[in-house]
C-alpha cells in the first residue's frame, strides 16, 4: 500500500486487519537508518553548499586556487567505490575472496584518499597567497575536513565488517554488512563529486549553475 | 463507531512480525548505567534533563532577582545578568526540552506504544545517552571556566558572540559551541533510531493510521529535528572556526579599539539564517511531541474518541513540512528585502490554519465528553488555553508591520515563553502525572499535584501576561537595567518586581513536584498496569513497570485505532488496542 493510501486510511471504521501491513517497508532496518542516515548528511552538506553560494555573493570574495591534486584524490575516492562495489558483486555470488579483496581495495583507496587530501590541505597552505580569513580556503578546510571524517567514520565500519569476514562459514548478516559499507562509499563518493565538481576542481561551476538556476 | 463483526481474517496469529533478539545485560552495570533498553534509556534522559533544567530554573530566578529589584542585588552585575539569560535560554530549549520530549518521552513511550520490544539500534540509542550526558557536562563546565559560561543571549549572534567585551568570549563560547556540537551527533543516533523504530518495528497491525498521535508528533518532530540540527551544526562549527583559527565565515571587518582586527569580510546574516533555519523548526520540535501528548490525554481523559484523527495527523506533517519555510520572520529587523518579508509573514500566518484545526479538535474532543478533572487532564487543558493565547500573540509577531517595533521588547519574551516555554513545560507535567504509573508502578499524589497544577498554571500567567503589557510599553529584552527613561512609567517598576514574586512561587511550586515524585514512588498508592482504564498498547503489558523487552513471549496484535473510548455495544467504556472484539474476548 502507498504512503498516501496509508495515510488517507480510516481507522474509525471497522476494517479487517490488513496482512501486508505491519513495517511499512520490509527493508532491513539497518539498510533504512543508513539511508535516513545519509538523508541527514545530505542536508549538511546542502547547507554548506548553500552558505558558500551565499558567500560569495559578497565582493570580497575571493576565489582562491585549488590544489591540483585533488583531482588525483577523486580518482582514489571512485577506485575505492569501485573496489566496494567488486566486494558486493563478490558477497552476491559467494566469493569469498573477491569480498576480501574488494573491502581491502575500498578501505586502502579510502584511505589514500584521506591522505591526499592531508597534502592537499598542506599544499594550498603553502600557496600565495594564503589567508585565512579568505572564506574560499577556509572554506575548503572546513568542508574536506567534515566529508573526510564521515569517511573515517565509514571506515570503522568497514574495518568491523572485516573482522566478520575470519568466520567460516561467514556469519549471516555479512551480506547486508558488505553492502551497507558499499551504499556509504558511493554515498560519499557522491557527496564528493558534488562538492569537487562545483567547489574544488578550479572551475565557475556553482557560478554557472546558480546562473542556470536564475539565483545570480 | 459502528460495531464491527470480526471475520475469521480479523484473527491473525502472532509472531508473523519477525521477534528481535534482544540484548540482555549480563550485569548490573550494563543493567542500569550503560544500559541498552530505551526505558532505562529515557530515565537517564529525562533525570539529566530535569537536573540540568533546575539550574536554568535558578539562573532565571536570579535575572528576574535583577529584573525586579534592580537596586539591592549588586552582585548581579551585567555581565552575570547576560550569561544567566544565555544560559537559561539555550539549557531550557535545547537541553530540556528538546531532550526531554525526545530523548525522554520518546526513548519510553515509541517502544511500547507500537508494540515493540525496544528500539530498533540499542547500542546506537545508549551511545545517544552518555554523548548528551557529555554534551550537558561540557555546557555545565563552562560555569567554572575562567570568564565563566557565554552571555552572547541564546542565539549566539556574532560578531558579539566572540568579540571582547562580550562575557565568556575566553572559553564560554567555546565550551557552548562544542557543547552544541557533541549534542547534535547525540541527537543524530538517537533520531535515527526513534524514525526506523518507528517505521519498522511496529507490531502486528499496527498501521500508521492506529499510532496514537503523540508516537505521530514524536515522530515527526524527530524528522524534522535531523533536518534541522544540520544546520545550527554547520553553524557552530563555522563559528567555532572563527573563534579558534581566526577563519571570516561570520566576521565582518572590525576596528577594536582603534585597531583593525584580521576579521574580514564575513557575513554575520548568514549565520542568522542558518541559526533560524534550525531555530523555527526546534519551536515545532518541541511543540509537535507536545501536540500529540496533549490528544492522547485528552482522549483517555475525556473518555471520547479524538475528533478528526487523520485531520490531526495531518495537521502535524503539515505544521512541520511549513516550519522549514518561516525562518527569516524571526530575522525582519535585519534589513532583508521586503519582498522576502512579505513571504515569510505569509508561510507564518499559514502555519495558523493547521493549527488552528488542532485547537478546535482539542475541543470538540472535550465537547460532550466523560471529563475526568485529574491532574494530566488539567495540564492538558491548562496548555490549550496556554496555546492559544501565545499562539494569538504570535499573529501579532509574524507581521512584519508588526513585529518591527515590537522587536527585541518585552513582548516578544511574553510570547516565546508563553507558546514554547509555559504550553509545552505544561504537557511534560501532563505527559508525567500520566505515565508515572506505568514507570513506577505507583500513582503519583492527586493532592499535591493538584495544587502543583494551579500554582504553576496561575503562577505563570501572572508571569508572562503582563509581559506584554510591559513589551507594549516598550521595555526592552536583554537590559541589566532600565535606568531612567522617558517611555517607561515607575509602574512598570512595580510591575516588574509583581513579576519576580509570582516568578519565585512558581519556582518554588517545583519542589512540590520533585517531593511528589521522590514521595509517591516511595509511598505512592499502586497503580496496576492500566489504572486509566487507556486503549493504548503501553497500559497492556503484562507486568508494570514493563519488564526487559516490554511484551513477555508474545507480541502484541494490533485490532483497532488508539481512540475507542465509550464505543456504544462494547462491555467497558474503552476497548484497548489489542483486544480483538468490543466484548473483550
Amino acid at each position: 500500500m502507498g504512503l498516501f493510501q496509508q495515510l488517507a486510511e480510516k481507522p474509525w471504521l471497522p476494517s479487517p486487519l490488513p496482512l501486508a501491513d505491519a513495517p511499512a517497508t520490509r527493508l532491513p532496518a539497518a539498510r533504512l537508518g543508513l539511508r535516513v542516515f545519509c538523508g541527514v548528511v545530505t542536508v549538511l552538506f546542502f547547507l554548506l553548499l548553500v552558505a558558500y553560494a551565499e558567500r560569495m555573493a559578497y565582493e570580497e570574495w575571493r576565489p582562491s586556487a585549488q590544489p591540483w591534486l585533488m583531482w588525483l584524490n577523486t580518482a582514489l575516492l571512485l577506485t575505492a567505490s569501485a573496489g566496494m562495489q567488486w566486494a558486493v558483486a563478490g558477497i552476491r555470488e559467494e566469493r569469498i575472496e573477491a569480498v576480501r579483496s574488494g573491502l581491502a581495495g575500498g578501505g586502502l583507496f579510502a584511505v589514500a584518499f584521506l591522505a591526499g587530501q592531508l597534502v592537499a590541505w598542506r599544499q594550498l597552505a603553502l600557496m600565495t597567497p594564503f589567508d585565512i580569513t579568505n572564506a574560499s580556503i577556509a572554506f575548503f578546510y572546513l568542508i574536506t575536513a567534515l566529508h573526510g571524517l564521515h569517511l573515517l567514520g565509514g571506515l570503522v565500519a568497514l574495518g568491523w565488517t572485516a573482522t566478520r569476514l575470519k568466520g567460516d562459514p561467514p556469519p549471516a548478516g555479512l551480506r547486508l554488512n558488505v553492502e551497507l559499507c558499499a551504499v556509504y562509499w558511493h554515498f560519499l563518493l557522491v557527496v564528493w563529486l558534488v562538492l569537487f565538481g562545483l567547489l574544488f576542481s578550479g572551475t565557475d561551476n556553482l557560478e554557472i549553475l546558480l546562473a542556470l538556476c536564475g539565483v545570480r | 463507531m459502528v460495531e464491527r463483526s470480526l471475520g475469521p481474517a480479523d484473527i491473525v496469529p502472532p509472531f508473523e512480525v519477525e521477534d528481535v533478539e534482544l540484548y540482555h545485560p549480563k550485569s548490573w552495570l550494563t543493567k542500569y548505567v550503560f544500559s541498552q533498553d530505551a526505558k532505562i534509556i529515557a530515565i537517564q534522559y529525562s533525570l539529566t534533563a530535569v537536573a540540568i533544567g533546575l539550574v536554568a530554573l535558578v539562573l532565571s530566578w536570579l535575572v528576574r532577582l535583577q529584573l525586579g529589584f534592580p537596586d539591592y542585588f549588586t552582585f548581579i552585575d551585567a555581565t552575570l545578568y547576560y550569561q544567566f539569560i544565555t544560559m537559561h535560554g539555550m539549557i531550557m530549549v535545547i537541553y530540556l526540552l528538546t531532550a526531554l520530549f525526545l530523548g525522554g518521552f520518546g526513548n519510553y513511550l515509541i517502544p511500547l506504544m507500537i508494540g515493540a520490544r525496544d528500539m530498533v539500534f540499542p547500542y546506537v540509542n545508549m551511545l545517544s545517552y552518555w554523548i548528551y550526558l557529555l554534551a550537558v557536562l561540557v555546557l555545565a563546565a563552562s560555569f567554572f571556566t575562567p570568564g565563566g559560561p557565554t552571555g552572547a543571549g541564546w542565539t549566539l549572534y556574532p560578531p558579539q558572540a566572540i568579540l571582547a567585551g562580550t562575557p565568556g568570549q575566553e572559553s564560554g563560547i567555546v565550551l557552548m559551541l562544542v557543547s552544541l556540537i557533541l549534542f547534535i551527533i547525540g541527537f543524530t543516533m538517537g533520531g535515527l533510531n526513534y524514525v526506523v523504530t518507528v517505521l519498522q518495528a511496529r507490531a502486528r497491525g499496527m498501521t500508521l493510521m492506529r499510532m496514537p498521535l503523540t508516537i505521530w508528533g514524536i515522530f515527526t518532530a524527530t524528522v524534522m529535528a535531523l533536518l534541522a540540527f544540520p544546520a545550527l551544526f554547520v553553524g557552530a562549527v563555522m563559528m567555532l572556526f572563527d573563534k579558534i583559527l581566526g577563519t571570516s565565515f561570520f566576521m565582518p571587518a572590525i576596528i577594536q579599539g582603534g585597531e583593525a582586527m584580521a576579521y574580514g569580510g564575513g557575513s554575520p546574516i548568514l549565520f542568522q539564517h542558518l541559526f533560524w533555519f534550525f531555530g523555527h523548526p526546534e519551536v515545532y520540535i518541541v511543540a509537535l511531541p507536545a501536540f500529540g501528548i496533549v490528544s492522547d490525554l485528552i482522549s483517555t481523559h475525556a473518555r471520547r474518541n479524538i475528533f478528526g484523527y487523520r485531520m490531526m495527523v495531518w495537521a502535524i506533517v503539515f505544521i512541520g513540512a511549513l516550519s522549514f519555510v518561516v525562518w527569516a520572520h524571526h530575522m525582519y529587523v535585519s534589513g532583508m528585502n521586503p519582498s522576502f518579508g512579505f513571504f515569510f509573514a505569509v508561510t507564518t500566518l499559514i502555519i495558523a490554519v493547521p493549527t488552528a484545526i488542532k485547537v478546535y479538535n482539542w475541543v470538540l474532543t472535550l465537547w460532550r465528553g466523560d471529563i475526568h478533572l485529574t491532574t494530566p487532564m488539567l495540564f492538558a487543558l491548562g496548555f490549550i488555553v496556554t496555546f492559544v493565547s501565545g499562539g494569538l500573540t504570535g499573529l501579532f509577531l509574524g507581521n512584519a508591520v508588526v513585529d518591527v517595533p515590537l522587536s527585541d521588547t518585552m513582548f516578544v519574551v511574553a510570547h516565546f515563553h508563553m507558546v514554547m516555554g509555559v504550553a509545552p513545560i505544561l504537557v511534560i507535567f501532563g505527559a508525567i502525572y500520566h505515565w508515572y504509573p506505568k514507570i513506577t508502578g505507583r500513582m503519583l499524589n492527586e493532592t499535591m499535584g493538584k495544587v502543583h497544577f494551579w500554582t504553576t498554571f496561575l503562577g505563570t500567567y501572572a508571569i508572562f501576561f503582563p509581559m506584554h503589557y510591559l513589551g507594549l510599553l516598550g521595555v526592552p529584552r536583554r537590559y541589566h537595567e532600565l535606568g531612567v527613561t522617558s517611555f517607561i512609567p515607575d509602574s512598570a517598576h512595580t510591575l516588574n518586581a509583581f513579576i519576580s514574586i509570582a516568578a519565585f512561587i512558581v519556582g518554588a511550586a517545583q519542589i512540590l513536584f520533585l517531593f511528589n515524585l521522590v514521595w509517591s514512588w516511595l509511598k505512592g498508592r499502586e497503580a496496576g498496569g492500566n489504572p486509566w482504564r487507556a486503549t493504548t498498547l503501553e497500559w497492556q503489558t503484562p507486568e508494570t513497570p514493563p519488564a526487559h523487552g516490554n511484551w513477555g513471549k508474545e507480541l502484541p496484535v494490533v485490532y483497532r485505532w488508539a481512540y475507542d473510548y465509550s464505543v456504544p455495544g462494547a462491555k467497558l467504556d474503552f476497548v484497548p488496542q489489542n483486544q480483538p472484539t468490543l466484548a473483550g474476548g
